[in-house]
């Protein structure tokens, strides 16, 4: 088996962890990784040939013949993209590990290895099995990171729930994909020949199938009603962790969805259209009034990001190519914006005494940079134009009003549900806004000796800033990698 | 040498050392110990090796084939490991067994796992009902002797009692079922029996009849429902080791015999529906009662006594699936049992340890042990992990087998249940990992003193070696396929 670029990628942020638990310095050696492991992602970014739709860098190694397993790497355009994002927010995450931690400072780094080095393994690989058992990597740094590293004192109950909630959903889902893949027939476990022989699945069994994955991998993307574990453990989670499972691992459902459930399920997306329609208004108007209501950042920054998954799923019900690209690009948007947001969050958090928006005030007469960059994040989330998430946001948008009126000429339910959605972006901006005002602005001092952000933490969130207003001004960045 | 020579080797190597230890007057008893590994090392080393063609031999009634080679290594492997774990569980011994500080009876504990570990291997091989019946016997009064071991401790006592009464009231049922058996198809030998139930005419209810009695015997073995109500108070109240050996070596070898025994019953027409339906519920029962049961216990022990019920159920939910023609559920029980040895053999070696370096099996006990000691903490997890079914974990392909079956056999409410004691398995499996990592050594000083924790070499590399075969069997299971 030859070593390809995916090789490198993958497999980096976990070698790191095992060298930092056998006795590496743990600080230095994984800050030096995730900056490499962030040019593979750039290189892998510029050698994917973009005329190809096909998967790029496939490589396979057997470890189970009957049924077949392999340690399959490959990505298509949707894989690079969620591969830049994962290396792109794990540099970040790791160099916004607090300069003081309380505890094992090991523990502490090697958690986000594997949480980052696992998300980066599930959009890598092509094969069903390790797909699954990478974003499961992710299950017990997470339990202990929030656990012991976490804030709040009902932490402990957060913890278990974010556990079990995972936990159940992805068993949930591990039901659904063994289900898929007996239905397909074929004795394998790779995504390709699963896709290719799947698409044959008789509708009742499709019906069924699709319930389980959307509540598995809906779970997962903290889909309204399976939503509450989100915003208390984003809020309760040291800021690397947040930025980690808010940016990226809650990606990886729809990208299981987009993956998986488009191609071979055509049949039970019809069949659960409205339950979904529903769900998705769920996440994007109860949610964003849920934000609007809430007190403290942290929760207001969790129960945000929750309430964008919406547009998400908006755009994901379009079944069409505008829809698709849309989906795309949302996710790499919205996982750079929240990653900003909370890193900066994280940042407030060291500097002042709570959280409460209404406590604070006049931030940024000291810290000027955390107000400029946090109100960067906060226009990014809005969807301003200028920025990537306005152009994902639009392409959605369009997408499902695209077929035109329904066959007796009325309106579909899917262009009934755009219209509602649309006001969510109204939601964003109100809640979005004032939080920013009474932090940053208003007439309040802040409080003596708060300082900016360090010199040293800076250029990873510009970065993020970067990442965002590129996406914005050329989409085609992105979406020249999509088929 | 004929197959069942591994056996009398194992046999003789047990006498040898009780002589050995008899005789020998001065010098440590972990000496004797050594001995013992060494020799079941070797044992193993030939059964690995050793290319004795596979068959029936004996006057038929000794069975050697990959099944029955991979379970002997299981027997193997998990007597060695429980002879290992008693050395470092030596102390607490000698506080119980004897008043003053000899060794006297420490050699004893060294050397009849040895001869269960017979037992075991044989039973592997059996099949016959008479020879099942002999072999099993021998495993069992080995065990009544070793879990009421430490005579000067109550729990092991009354766990002693408990095992005695129940081990003979299922021995009872075992014996019945055999004599049903054979007067229904006037054969012991298990081909025959087969042959006998595919002829029977009219009612195939004293057929029905014999299969329930044997369940009954075969189900307090390999502790599922409703048979199970003497795994946790015997499991809490025996010598940590011992917990294991019944934990792994019983129950593989309850599981070969009771593959080797269900075989006849499913092929044969009259039987077949009824004896499916009958392990399907007993698979539900076992699978709800040791997850929801295990949840809210707060000793260690007892808590890995819950699991050990838990996982018979899933391992039931393999058997009760029926497909057509193929060995999956052969490989699907077996390759969980692989698992299965690894994975509990890990938490238990740490659970001895813990326990013997001056803490409790109180989950209390294991508060802050990520301090004490990062190489236990970390093993414990994985071995925790790998319980939970995490994927990358041995544990994770037992329990996937296991649904695929399931689901294939479309016994959807049966995999229904295997979730949801999944699901409860994250929460008390996770407990322990709360307990050592978030938890500080000094809020709970009675039970867990704050000194580290010094392990031996060998202690170590066993340790190691155990992680390492945890993990990679979860990325690797084909090569633990290839060996049966």
């Amino acid at each position: 088996m030859e070593i390809s670029l995916l090789h490198l990628i993958v497999l980096l942020p976990l070698v790191t962890a095992v060298m930092i638990m056998v006795g590496a310095p743990a600080r230095q050696l994984a800050q030096g990784s995730s900056v490499l492991n962030a040019v593979f992602g750039v290189l892998l970014f510029s050698l994917f040939d973009r005329d190809d739709a096909g998967f790029q860098f496939v490589a396979s190694l057997n470890v189970l013949e009957s049924p077949g397993i392999n340690f399959a790497l490959g990505v298509d355009g949707l894989g690079v993209v969620l591969v830049l994002l994962s290396v792109i927010v794990m540099l970040c995450a790791v160099w916004q590990v607090p300069k003081r931690i309380e505890g094992s400072e090991k523990l502490y780094i090697v958690s986000i290895l594997l949480i980052g080095g696992g998300a980066i393994g599930a959009f890598a690989t092509t094969d069903l099995f390790f797909f699954y058992a990478f974003h499961e990597l992710a299950l017990i740094p997470t339990f202990l990171m929030i656990g012991i590293f976490g804030h709040g004192p009902d932490r402990t109950s957060i913890a278990w729930k974010i556990t079990i909630y995972l936990g159940v959903g992805s068993l949930v889902l591990l039901a659904g994909l063994l289900w898929l893949y007996q239905a397909s027939g074929v004795e394998s476990f790779d995504m390709l020949t699963l896709i290719e022989a799947g698409k044959n699945i008789d509708a009742e069994a499709q019906k069924w199938i699709f319930l389980l994955l959307i509540i598995g991998f809906g779970t997962l993307v903290s889909l309204f009603p399976f939503h509450s574990w989100a915003a208390p453990a984003y809020a309760a989670a040291p800021t690397p962790v947040s930025m980690l499972h808010a940016g990226v691992l809650k990606k990886f459902g729809l990208y299981g969805l987009l993956r998986l459930a488009v191609p071979m399920l055509p049949e039970g997306f019809a069949a659960w259209e409205n339950l979904i329609l529903v769900l998705l208004l769920g996440n994007v108007i109860f949610i964003g009034f849920v934000t609007i209501s809430q007190r403290y950042l942290d929760r207001l920054l969790g129960y945000s990001s929750v309430m964008h998954m919406g547009y998400a799923f908006l755009g994901m019900m379009a079944l069409n190519e505008v829809g698709y690209n849309g989906v795309v690009l949302m996710l790499f948007a919205h996982g750079l914006s929240v990653a900003l947001l909370f890193a900066l969050c994280g940042q407030l958090r060291e500097r002042v005494p709570t959280l409460e928006i209404r406590e604070l005030g006049g931030v940024a007469k000291a810290a000027p940079f955390l107000a400029v960059f946090f109100g960067l994040g906060a226009f990014a989330s809005i969807g301003l134009p200028g920025f990537a998430n306005f152009a994902s946001e639009v392409m959605i948008f369009l997408a499902a009003f695209k077929d035109g009126l329904g066959e007796d000429g009325g309106i579909t339910p899917l262009q009934i549900t755009c219209i509602i959605a649309v006001w969510g972006v109204v939601i964003s901006a109100v809640y979005m806004l004032r939080a920013y005002r009474n932090i940053f602005q208003g007439e309040r001092e802040p409080q003596e000796g708060l300082l900016d952000v360090a010199m040293d933490q800076r250029w990873p969130l510009v970065l993020l800033v970067a990442g965002l207003v590129a996406a914005g001004i050329f989409p085609n960045l992105i979406l020249n990698l999509l088929p | 040498m004929p197959a069942y020579g591994l056996e009398i080797a194992v046999v003789c190597l047990g006498l040898l050392l009780l002589l050995m230890d008899a005789f020998r007057e001065k010098g440590a008893k972990s000496a004797i110990a050594g001995l013992a590994v060494i020799g079941l090392l070797m044992v193993l080393v030939f059964l690995v090796f050793g290319t004795q063609e596979t068959g029936v031999t004996y006057w038929g009634v000794y069975e050697w084939d990959n099944w029955a080679k991979f379970y002997k290594g299981i027997a193997l492997a998990s007597t060695i490991l429980v002879i290992l774990m008693s050395v470092d569980y030596a102390e607490v011994f000698k506080r119980y067994t004897n008043t003053d500080e000899s060794q006297s009876g420490l050699g004893e504990h060294y050397i009849l796992p040895i001869f269960a570990c017979a037992g075991l291997m044989w039973m592997a091989s059996a099949r016959d009902l008479i020879t099942i019946f002999v072999a099993l016997e021998t495993v069992t009064i080995t065990f009544y002797v070793m879990v009421a071991f430490m005579r000067h401790n109550v729990g092991s006592l009354e766990a002693g009692v408990k095992y005695l009464i129940l081990g003979a009231l299922s021995t009872g049922f075992l014996v019945f079922g055999i004599t049903w058996t054979f007067g229904v198809t006037g054969a012991f030998h298990l081909d025959a029996v087969g042959e006998g139930l595919s002829k029977i005419e009219g009612s195939s209810i004293p057929a029905l009849f014999a299969l329930v009695l044997l369940l009954v015997g075969l189900g307090f073995k390999i502790a599922a429902v409703p048979f199970h109500l003497w795994v946790p108070d015997v499991y809490q109240g025996a010598p940590a080791p011992v917990t294991a050996f019944l934990s792994v070596g019983s129950k593989a070898a309850g599981f070969i015999i009771l593959l080797r025994v269900l075989e006849p019953f499913l092929q044969a027409e009259p039987t077949r529906d009824a004896a499916l339906t009958l392990l399907a519920i007993m698979a539900a029962a076992t699978l709800l009662f040791g997850n929801l049961a295990a949840i809210p216990q707060t000793n260690v022990k007892r808590l890995l006594a819950y699991s050990s019920i838990s996982h018979a159920g899933f391992l039931l939910v393999a058997i009760a699936a029926p497909v057509e023609g193929n060995p999956d559920a052969w490989r699907t029980v077996t390759f969980y049992l692989g698992a299965y040895l690894a994975m509990t053999m890990l938490c238990f070696f740490i659970l001895c340890l813990v326990r013997a370096h001056g803490g409790s099996d109180e989950l209390i006990g294991f508060s802050g042990l990520s301090e004490r000691n990062g190489l236990l903490a970390f093993g414990m997890l994985i071995g925790l992990a790998s319980l939970a079914g995490l994927p990358l974990t041995a544990g994770f392909f037992g329990k996937f087998f296991v649904f695929n079956l399931a689901l294939q056999s479309k016994l959807y409410w049966l995999l229904a249940i295997a979730i949801l004691g999944a699901a409860a398995g994250f929460y008390y499996y996770f407990k322990v990992a709360k307990s050592m990592y978030w938890e500080k050594a000094d809020e709970a000083v009675e039970f867990a003193p704050g000194q580290t924790i010094e392990i031996s070499m060998v202690t170590r590399v066993t340790i190691l070696v155990l992680i390492v075969a945890t993990l990679f069997f979860g990325v690797v299971p084909g090569l633990l396929f290839s060996w049966f």
